[in-house]
């Protein structure tokens, strides 16, 4: 919860610091807002966005959205706080034709199997708000990887908070 | 129970290829049989790449109910009968005695033969000899470890088995097989970067594991001939293709699909592929494990809020709850006997441990309890004697760790490289 309102406010004031059209915003910040969000995806795209020519609508786009959404222990239920981030990404998914793919992640906890299906719970959760929102449900595709590719090492709720997560593609 | 009894490192070849599993034992039971391991005889020139008696004494200590004479306590080192003389193994306390020699085959392979005495009674009980090719001196040893358990405890010892497991170093998921004691690694299956293996299951004969793969960037189900490697895909539904676990016939298997919206336990014929839909619920159905008899099916379900273990009787699909104690169990897997089923069993301080519940009853017993509470993917032993499982050791690395099924003996096998998980019980091979 405390990680992911910080995270919000710091994409925030990234988004607002670049649409300043300032540079100064360092890479220290800039990787350590990455880490929390997306560590697979965005490298180039968030991360040194200013460095590499993406042009300043597309920078204000990526940062602004959150593309990682958590959830409780044991729980696919969408968390409140995502509403605001995923209806500005069905506003953008219903003015294009991309295909959606939403990745479901459990933590380590119990089974390993069930956390499959923990993990396809919580990418339909997403799902089904995108869709209440308007985006084709044969764009979207869900894929749960369980608790196989965690965002976070470690056996502690820090990690496992990270690791509990929809990560939109 | 005894905490660290002994720590015992195993063997094994280093090649910078295999991540090798090394045992190590913590605790054993209170009174376990002494027993003798005369070194083996061998009248070749070279030396043996493997040594046999050391390989039987690893083998009877694992199972925890025996307690190897250590051999620079010995006062003779026999090796045939006429040379046996049962005052020195009284001194040592020692039960049984066992003799042994390999030599060469005409085939360029080890015949090995061995003799096991009774010292209390000062008589022969077992007489037996076998062959094995140039690379099975492990074979041999396994054996021989098998015939000695067998005729001292009655129960068929599971030495010669196998178990499949999954390793993940970095983002490589390999798909292993390993001697029961963990040497001898052989990949079945390597994954590319990214793409999770999971759920290996053994065909009742032995010949054939079943297992997910995310190779089309989604989870499909594979079956795939070990002796071989040749394989086919099951299925490759939209959404959940999860838990593949073999019919007692070994004709199908039962899996999850939720390409009907949510999680349902299905059966598929290997051979027709022929779909057959067990459960029908808005909750999460899934990890399906069959009864011995092949009526009925055991599954994880959500459907009263939380994850408990039911059961679904395959010709009426009525489900019955077979859990009530704890707010988290499972992945029901029952036993080779068909007594019960072994099952992940979350405590009151959300520690998650491996129990066992007898069907007739109805009471658990819980069997591990490490610190770190994450033990998972229960897998026993094809006599029934032992269950394996995957947890985590100190250094949060994934280890599979054994105990004995009246939980008295333990023992860990964490891999020297990768992180290792989802280990799986062959059964008996003949």
């Amino acid at each position: 919860m405390v990680n992911n309102s910080f995270k919000q406010i710091t994409g925030l004031a990234c988004a607002l610091l670049l649409m300043a059209g300032c540079a100064t915003t360092s890479e220290e910040d800039m990787a350590d807002q990455q880490d929390q969000t997306t560590q697979q995806q965005d490298q180039g795209r968030v991360g040194a966005a200013g460095n590499r020519g993406v042009t300043p609508s597309q920078q204000q786009e990526e940062v602004q959205l959150d593309r990682v959404f958590y959830f409780d222990f044991d729980s696919s239920i969408l968390k409140p706080e995502a509403r605001a981030a995923l209806t500005a990404h069905a506003e953008r998914f219903k003015s294009n034709s991309d295909a959606v793919r939403l990745e479901g992640h459990a933590d380590e906890r119990g089974s390993r199997e069930y956390n499959m299906a923990l993990g396809e719970r919580r990418a339909n959760a997403v799902a089904d708000f995108l869709v209440l929102q308007g985006v084709p449900r044969a764009r979207i595709e869900v894929v749960s990887y369980g608790e196989e590719r965690p965002a976070r090492m470690g056996s502690n709720e820090s990690a496992w908070s990270q690791n509990r997560r929809v990560e939109l593609d | 129970m005894k905490r660290i009894l002994f720590i015992l490192v195993l063997l094994l070849a280093s090649s910078p290829l295999r991540a090798e599993l090394i045992i190590e034992i913590t605790s054993g039971v209170d009174n376990p049989t002494p027993i003798a391991i005369v070194p083996t005889g061998w009248n070749g020139t070279a030396a043996l790449e493997e040594s046999i008696n050391d390989i039987v004494a690893a083998d009877l200590r694992r199972s925890g109910q025996f307690r190897p004479i250590p051999q620079r306590d010995m006062l003779s080192s026999p090796s045939k009968a006429s040379e046996v003389f049962y005052r020195d193994w009284r001194i040592l306390k020692a039960e049984y005695l066992v003799i042994s020699n390999v030599s060469q085959n005409a085939q360029g392979g080890y015949h090995l033969e061995f003799e096991m005495f009774d010292v209390f009674n000062e008589r022969k009980v077992l007489d037996l000899a076998v062959d094995g090719a140039r690379d099975q001196l492990r074979d041999l040893a396994h054996y021989m470890s098998d015939q000695i358990y067998q005729r001292i405890t009655g129960i068929r010892g599971v030495f010669s088995t196998r178990i499949a497991y999954v390793e993940q170093l970095g983002e490589i998921y390999r798909l292993m097989m390993a001697d029961a004691d963990g040497a001898r690694p052989r990949l079945l299956k390597e994954s590319r970067p990214g793409e999770p293996i999971l759920s290996p299951s053994w065909s009742p004969d032995g010949r054939y594991i079943a297992y997910v793969s995310f190779e089309t960037t989604r989870p499909a189900i594979y079956v795939q001939e070990v002796a071989t490697g040749s394989r086919q895909q099951i299925t490759n539904f939209e959404g959940l293709n999860g838990a593949p676990a073999w019919s007692p016939d070994g004709r199908k298997l039962a899996i999850t699909l939720s390409k009907d919206g949510n999680p349902e336990i299905y059966t598929v014929d290997v051979q027709t592929k022929e779909l057959r839909r067990v459960t029908d619920h808005y909750a999460i159905d899934h990890e399906p494990s069959w009864t011995a008899d092949g009526k009925a099916i055991l599954f994880t379900s959500n459907r009263g809020a939380k994850p408990q273990i039911y059961q679904v009787t395959l010709a009426s699909g009525r489900p019955e709850r077979l859990t009530f104690v704890g707010p988290y169990n499972a992945k029901p897997v029952v036993t080779p006997d068909g007594k019960g089923f072994v099952f992940i069993h979350r405590d009151e301080g959300g520690r998650d441990h491996i129990a066992f519940q007898e069907f007739k009853t109805g009471n658990i017993r819980v069997l591990t309890q490490t610190q770190v509470g994450l033990d998972e993917s229960p897998t026993v032993a094809p006599n029934g004697a032992m269950l394996m499982y995957a947890t985590k050791n100190r250094q949060g690395k994934g280890i599979l760790a054994a105990v004995s099924m009246d939980a008295a003996t333990t023992f860990d096998l964490p891999s020297k490289q990768g992180d290792v998980r989802e280990p799986a019980w062959s059964p008996f091979r003949n």
